[in-house]
């Protein structure tokens, strides 16, 4: 008896000792994780004064932040960046009319063809068309540069963690490396055509810092300050994103006061349907 | 295939008797989910998840034929039209929404369901066989779940597709020319997303076919109940209509309200942002997930990481690879056996005091296993995925076998109503005497077997 009790315990303390000696690497990668050389620079992301209009069960598109965007979008960006998924006919969303719609379309020049010889032309825009893209293909995009592909936009705050406080924050990253970082990790630095950019997931960015104080004129005169600029395009690119998003949220108040007023009368007409059926235990 | 005291459809009206004679469908309808199943009056929530489950497949199969109608299955465009849904399709965001975080809820339901089962032994004699249809169900319901991700033509999906199809390639000497076929091609192509879309569309109704099976196997002991007590006589059970519609009617309101506020108001929060991104075979993300409701078994796959060899000599006997996808297989298909495994003649967890504290550690396990599955593959993970690798078997395999020989069951009530009232005037007298013609019990607790 004591015997077979005395194998149990030894037993056990083996598999104990086996356990704990298989989790010390682990506990140890745990406690002290392996950092990669430009760990200290990365910083959470951050969002605007008050959040976006469009953020929370209540939000709503403000439209005039979001023709603001469209405005650096289209004067910044869409030199690298395509909007594939997106037809100037949305645009209508942002509070254009539908002659100003055609007028911003004919602004644009997209791929066509020919009506006579059918060789490829470029002509005016119409509603229907969508966003052309800057690059002829793959090939040409990586050439202009520096050996990466401008993401296309049209889906980039779904298509990152957290992505429209990252955009937001993306643009507004290029700043002076901390020299507390930079004495954390000695051994980090931005090779030449590469951007210090603390919000980019290894820092270093192929994108040169774009939205430069004054770069656009505001049509409605907001001072284009970066922070305002950031806010301005990562709403449009939201929108851009997801032009369903303020129905959605509105549609989804409907459906769940009309559940929620369902739910409770089918509480009160389960407690009818089963009231002297459960008598208390006693 | 009901118990004595069951209601029996009268037809009302010329045109229900008419009916009646020439396709008794409306009588088929009331015996199974209406008035005449008799159903023990002790349910709890617990017992929900079922018409939770059949509720949310039929949802799956509304919202995915509509989304088929505007659905391309072409690697050129099949992203784009998932976009073209999202933006021009009148509410197609509702129905891709719907349909993608309904496949979330699904597997919610479900997951609930097994684990209901567990808890009460629902698995046990005489219901095994609805068991092992449940098993098959969740087998295809994986299966089309899977298949289903890929369509979007994400990075998720191809990468995704491109791991679990290569799971194929792991089994010896057929592994490569069985992958190569299954896929069509090397890689993920437009093959495969033609092929996984066909599947995609017919597997559901597979499903509910054998869905019909497991609910006709149900009808025949008729369902389980809190107590593990079998039904004994009419006073046990309340007829399903009103008392389990009205009571899945309230709760399937709640859940629904749970999933509006799901797919209105953050129908991303399941899902990867990758999957936003159009697959590309040459870019690979950082990190290969499937979607949440397959970490666990995702753990069980990566948690083998060194070839099965003989020691001192170098010979690989079985390949990490082959033993991941052997494991993983091995995780769903151990409960098949698992009527065979926990011999306690008491089915409900309530009455199992040794069993009860190794269910909650097996709670905690899964949890474990479904938090590990979609951590990256570094330590502390690995390890902590292998030793709740080893404790999910070690549960169905030594646990519950041992646990179910040494326990002392707690004393059980009579019957179901005795469990609820507190008392029941026939305990203590002989068990009614089975009427004749019918067949003699060999349910564990000596219960009656419903009439034929």
């Amino acid at each position: 008896m004591t015997i077979r009790l005395g194998g149990i315990i030894f037993g056990l303390g083996l598999t104990a000792v086996l356990l704990l000696w298989s989790l010390l690497p682990g506990a140890l990668n745990f406690a002290f994780p392996e950092k990669p050389d430009y760990y200290a620079f990365q910083e959470e992301n951050i969002s605007p004064e008050g959040g976006f209009s469009f953020e929370g069960p209540m939000g709503n598109w403000d439209t005039q932040q979001l023709q603001r965007g469209y405005q650096v979008y289209k004067e910044v960006c869409s030199a690298c960046h395509s909007l594939q998924y997106v037809a100037f006919r949305n645009l209508e969303d942002l509070g254009y009319s539908e002659a100003e719609v055609r007028a911003e379309a004919a602004s644009w020049m997209v791929p066509g063809i020919d009506g006579k010889d059918g060789s490829a032309i470029e002509r005016p825009g119409i509603p229907t068309d969508y966003f052309p893209a800057p690059y002829a293909n793959d090939v040409e995009a990586r050439a202009f540069n520096n050996n990466a592909i401008p993401p296309d936009l049209s889906l980039i705050t779904k298509a990152r963690k957290d992505g429209v406080h990252y955009v937001y924050s993306l643009m507004q990253g290029y700043n002076e490396p901390d020299p507390e970082d930079v004495a954390k990790s000695p051994e980090f630095e931005t090779p030449p055509g590469l951007y210090f950019n603390e919000y980019f997931y290894n820092i270093n960015i192929a994108m040169p810092p774009q939205l430069l104080p004054d770069i656009v004129t505001y049509a409605d005169g907001t001072e284009a300050t970066t922070e305002q600029m950031s806010a301005d395009v990562t709403a449009f690119l939201t929108w851009a994103g997801e032009p369903s998003l303020i129905q959605r949220k509105q549609t989804g108040f409907f459906v769940i006061a009309f559940l929620l007023f369902a739910t409770g009368l089918g509480f009160l007409s389960y407690k009818s349907v089963w009231a002297g059926m459960k008598p208390k235990k006693k | 295939m009901s118990f004595a005291w069951a209601n029996q459809y009268e037809p009302k009206n010329d045109f229900t008797k008419w009916i009646d004679e020439k396709l008794p469908l409306p009588r088929l309808v009331y015996s199974a989910i209406g008035a005449g199943y008799p159903v023990p009056r002790n349910l709890n929530y617990m017992w929900n998840f079922g018409v939770l489950a059949g509720f949310f497949l039929v949802f799956q199969i509304i919202t995915g034929v509509v989304l088929a109608m505007h659905y391309a299955a072409n690697t050129e465009v099949a992203f784009g039209q998932i976009e073209h849904i999202m933006r021009d399709v009148n509410y197609g965001w509702l129905m891709k929404y719907g349909h993608a975080n309904g496949a979330s809820f699904f597997f919610m339901v479900i997951y609930l369901h097994i684990f209901r089962g567990f808890f009460y032994s629902s698995y046990k004699a005489p219901r095994e066989m609805i068991w092992l249809l449940g098993v098959v169900i969740f087998l295809l319901m994986m299966a089309t779940a899977f298949m289903g991700y890929v369509l979007p033509w994400g990075q998720m999906s191809f990468w995704g597709a491109k791991v679990i199809t290569g799971l194929f390639g792991a089994i010896p000497f057929i592994g490569e020319p069985l992958q190569v076929w299954l896929v069509g091609g090397y890689a993920p192509n437009d093959s495969t997303l033609n092929r996984f879309f066909s599947l995609h569309f017919l597997l559901p109704f597979v499903i509910l076919g054998v869905v019909i099976l497991h609910i006709w196997a149900l009808h025949i002991p008729g369902s389980s109940n809190p107590s593990g007590v079998e039904v004994k006589k009419e006073s046990d059970t309340v007829p399903f209509h009103p008392y389990y519609t009205a009571k899945d009617g309230w709760f399937l309101g709640l859940i629904l309200t749970f999933f509006a506020a799901i797919v209105f108001f953050g129908p991303n929060l399941l899902g990867h942002p990758d999957n936003w991104v159009e697959a590309n075979p040459l870019s690979t993300p950082a990190l290969i997930v499937p979607e949440w409701y397959f970490y666990p078994f995702y753990a069980i796959l990566r948690a083998f990481t060194g070839d099965l060899t003989i020691p001192f000599t170098g010979i690989v006997l079985i390949e990490a690879k082959l033993l991941g996808v052997i494991a993983m297989f091995a995780s769903i298909l151990v409960w098949f056996f698992l009527p065979w495994l926990d011999k306690s003649p008491v089915r409900s967890g309530s009455y199992r005091p040794l069993f009860r504290v190794f269910f909650w550690i097996f709670v905690v396990c899964m949890a474990g296993l479904f938090y590990l599955g979609g951590a990256k593959p570094e330590e502390p993970f690995i390890v902590l995925s292998q030793i709740f690798t080893a404790y999910y078997f070690l549960h169905f395999l030594v646990i519950l076998p041992i646990v179910s020989q040494i326990e002392i069951p707690k004393p059980m009530p009579f019957s179901i109503t005795e469990a609820v009232l507190g008392k029941d005037d026939d305990a203590g007298s002989p068990p009614t005497p089975p009427a004749a013609g019918k067949h003699d019990s060999d349910a564990p607790d000596g219960a009656l077997q419903p009439a034929e």
